[in-house]
């Protein structure tokens, strides 16, 4: 789908036809973005749809294979971030890029400090960081540290930088990520102000709620594409969603992954976890899983869903809540806690948090059973090796041998070993975190269709999945989170995308039976 | 892409060569200086030349084990010199009978060596408890110690040097085991221990796994932070060993030079020797070999009438080397 007409005819930038491939795989094809001047553009789409590409193209943090940019009606190209920025292109980041030990007015003026006769000169300075922060109607002594800040003035602090240096287009990449409610209503009010001043904003965000807030237009990526550009007035929110997930609305779902039919028995609760609460991710989460039941968590980006996978594993430490494994209190304080009650967690990163690169197939299969095959503190390599050997037959792991090192393998492959950590343990739940994720289709099915035979011989899985169909055809049972909170629950029948996605939307909590939260 | 991803290796031979150079180049370096002084250096082919330079590396070795496995987690222990000043300054307290008083002369010397290579070792755990307990990066940490520790060695002696002529004490850095002196075969002991434990035991692996991905060891339940600990621990009774060994050599015990600069050279052999310094891959009779190969390089320049000086200009320029080739091997 193109643009429908509007009424915003002079581009201030125009991205167009923009290829960028890494390592031959293609992150960005023929992806287009506009923003008008004075307008503030929504620029969303899922984990790997391209956005942050398109982002790092614009501002020079990397080179386009092809493609055309104007910015301000002449051809566009920055060779870095600063170029950038010299040119009117200021990015402010999620984690906020500025130098907490030092002043506000020297945060605002690094880089284009005034100078008078080889010096520099501080009330020139120290005035211009006040009234730029005049602007937003905060009034703080400049001369302070900027850590000495909340995290919501830092902000204001990096957007006053960037319209220090003329900006004519600020990138927001989540910006209301860290702050509270009200810390945000301050930020809109001076995205407002940027507004007035023919000053243009692309704002990133999954929270879909403030892109009416405060948002013109919409750009929708998915898969390296621009899929859908549309008037915030005239889109919903569930169709903002299904543009996102490269769903029709009225689609009806095909099966499209190998779960097929479940066959076995769904068992007694295995896990039951009540009001749980930590950080700001996770506020008030609510859910259970059952023996041989196939638990989904859908919601988008940011609905806390890792965050409270990670602390049923005991990874991140709890505020509130409690949790039951076959009916006996769990607190778990570190992994290992919940490793000894039976849980396994295989995590949405594998690079980062999965594999050991430089260990072999073997170690890193029985990283986490290794203790229990460890007899006067050595290792009994011929059990290992009996086990690493009926796992690697049995989940079809393709490698050259147990001691070939992980990295070599392909994602799928890495995949199906962290797989087979947790179940050489014999788990009673697992919780898999984007278990297909980056991986090609055909691992992908392999590993769809294990998950489901562990399911049908009575393990307990918790499946978080950004695809929705993963997720629908998947589980047993679905819980929607959004914005840390489990806003409905479905079971068998009822799963369907179209109820799945209005609760990812809107929460729904008049079309979809409330979660156990209440 | 289901496939097993291809190894690496094209068909180029060249490559190869590139391969086996990175892989076996420690070792290859070590032939390499061997044969020069058997070809240039007058005397080199000789029992005592080899004893000389055993004698020399085996502190540095024995505190390179120590750092080997440190480094393998990832980690760094700037602390071993002055733990080996604290381990020196408190074993003649104890058997010269100036802090306690024990009789017998072998009861003493044993008492006095047990209790200084613990000290050292406890000292070593500290450091441990201060990384993980409170996340700080070991540089610091260890950065602690580093400056502490001499203070505390020589307050422990009120600044005096302790001098003695003990035999019951100073087998350790002056006598031999079948014509091999007493230090070398503490040092291929711990050389083989180390070794086998990094291959063997579940202690090995799990530093290996800590020092290659941390966030993925802790959440595979490797306890991350009892691991360290005792690798730093394991670290100080190495240096404590290493320094009972310098102050036999000596006769003496001075606070302010034991183990003076041995952290530079543990670790100048660590790295010389091909342990990956951000951790994940280590090999301890690299570490030895490292250390031979800096200590042959000394000897060499100094028996061919170079000034040491110019020979610490070597050394550093074989740190840089071994750097170079570890980014080529992991290319």
């Amino acid at each position: 789908m193109v643009s429908e007409a509007s009424p915003y005819n002079t581009p201030l930038l125009s991205m167009q036809n923009i290829n960028k491939a890494f390592a031959g795989i293609a992150a960005l094809s023929s992806a287009s973005l506009e923003v008008a001047a004075g307008e503030v553009h929504a620029l969303i789409g899922q984990n790997g749809a391209g956005k942050s590409t398109m982002i790092k193209i614009l501002t020079g943090y990397v080179s386009r294979d092809s493609g055309e940019i104007n910015f301000d009606g002449a051809a566009f190209e920055a060779r870095s971030p600063q170029d950038a920025q010299a040119k009117g292109i200021s990015t402010i980041y999620q984690e906020i890029n500025l130098v907490p030990f030092r002043s506000i007015t020297e945060n605002i003026c690094l880089g284009r400090e005034s100078r008078r006769y080889g010096f520099l000169n501080w009330n020139a300075m120290h005035d211009e960081a006040r009234s730029l922060m005049g602007r937003f109607n905060i009034n703080i002594d400049v001369r302070k540290p900027l850590y000495e800040f909340n995290t919501a003035t830092q902000q204001m602090v990096a957007i006053a930088r960037a319209i220090g240096f003329k900006a004519k287009l600020v990138i927001m990449d989540e910006p209301t990520s860290s702050l509270d409610e009200r810390e945000v209503n301050v930020l809109f009010d001076v995205i407002r102000q940027l507004k007035q001043s023919g000053i243009s904003v692309i704002f990133v965000s999954h929270k879909l709620d403030e892109l009416y807030q405060v948002c013109d237009r919409v750009t929708i990526m998915r898969d390296g594409r621009t899929v859908k550009i549309a008037d915030l007035k005239s889109i919903s929110k569930i169709e903002l969603v299904a543009s996102m997930l490269g769903r029709d609305v009225a689609q009806v779902a095909k099966s499209a992954t190998a779960f097929g039919n479940r066959k076995g028995k769904i068992g007694e609760t295995v896990l039951e976890a009540k009001n749980l609460s930590a950080g700001h991710m996770v506020q008030d989460v609510s859910f259970s899983v059952k023996s041989g039941e196939i638990v989904g968590f859908a919601g988008l980006l940011g609905a806390g869903r890792t965050e409270t996978a990670r602390l049923v594993f005991g990874a991140d430490a709890m505020r509130s809540g409690t949790m039951e494994l076959d009916g006996q209190s769990l607190a778990p304080r570190h992994p290992i806690d919940a490793i000894d009650r039976g849980i396994g967690f295989s995590s949405e990163d594998r690079k980062l948090e999965g594999i050991i690169p430089d260990m072999s197939v073997a170690e890193n299969l029985t990283l986490a059973l290794m203790p229990q095959i460890t007899k006067a503190g050595i290792v009994d390599e011929e059990k290992q090796r009996v086990i690493v050997e009926k796992f690697i037959a049995r989940l079809g792991v393709k490698c050259s041998g147990p001691e070939q090192r992980i990295r070599e393998l392909s994602g799928g492959n890495q995949q199906k070993v962290l797989l087979a950590r947790w179940l050489a343990m014999n788990p009673k739940l697992v919780i898999l975190d984007e278990p297909t994720r980056g991986i090609d289709v055909g691992a992908k099915a392999e590993i769809q269709s294990l998950i489901k035979e562990l399911a049908e011989q009575g393990l307990g899985v918790l499946m978080i999945s950004s695809e929705l169909e993963e997720v629908i055809e998947g589980s047993d049972r679905v819980f929607v989170l959004r914005e840390g909170k489990n806003v409905a629950e479905f079971v068998g029948k009822d799963i369907n995308e179209a109820a799945v996605m209005a609760a990812m939307a809107h929460g729904s909590e008049s079309e979809t039976k409330l979660g156990n939260a209440s | 892409m289901s496939d097993v991803a291809p190894p690496h290796a094209s068909t180029s031979i060249q490559f190869d060569v590139m391969k086996f150079v990175t892989r076996y180049s420690t070792l290859l370096a070590l032939l390499a200086l061997v044969l020069f002084n058997v070809i240039f250096t007058n005397h080199f082919v000789s029992i005592q030349t080899l004893n000389v330079n055993l004698t020399q590396v085996a502190t540095i070795v024995i505190v390179g084990v120590g750092m080997t496995l440190v480094i393998a987690t990832g980690g760094i222990d700037l602390s071993v010199g002055s733990l080996m000043a604290i381990s020196g300054a408190i074993a003649p307290l104890i058997f010269l009978g100036t802090a306690v008083h024990i009789g017998e002369i072998h009861v003493a010397v044993a008492v006095g060596m047990i209790v200084a290579v613990l000290a050292a070792g406890a000292f070593g755990w500290f450091n441990g408890w201060l990384i993980t307990r409170f996340h700080i990066q070991p540089i610091i940490a260890t950065l602690v110690l580093f400056i502490a520790g001499r203070g505390i060695a020589q307050v422990s002696t009120n600044g005096n040097l302790q001098p003695f002529k003990l035999g019951e004490f100073q087998w350790i850095g002056l006598g031999r085991w079948f014509g091999v002196p007493v230090q070398v075969v503490i040092m291929i002991a711990l050389v083989a221990l180390a070794a086998w434990i990094l291959k063997r035991s579940l202690f090995g692996r799990q530093i290996l796994a800590i020092g290659g991905n941390e966030r993925a060891a802790r959440l595979a339940g490797v306890p991350v932070a009892k691991v360290k600990r005792w690798v730093y621990c394991i670290s100080g009774l190495c240096s404590g060993i290493a320094g009972l060994v310098v102050i036999a050599i000596n006769s003496s015990s001075d606070a302010n030079l034991v183990g003076l600069g041995m952290e530079l050279d543990a670790i100048a052999a660590v790295a010389v020797g091909g342990t990956l310094l951000s951790g994940g891959r280590a090999t301890v009779t690299g570490t030895l070999i490292g250390a031979l190969i800096i200590q042959l390089v000394r000897y060499t320049l100094l028996a061919n009438g170079v000034p040491d000086d110019v020979a610490k200009l070597v050394k550093a320029a074989l740190i840089i080397i071994a750097v170079w080739l570890q980014r080529h091997g992991k290319a």
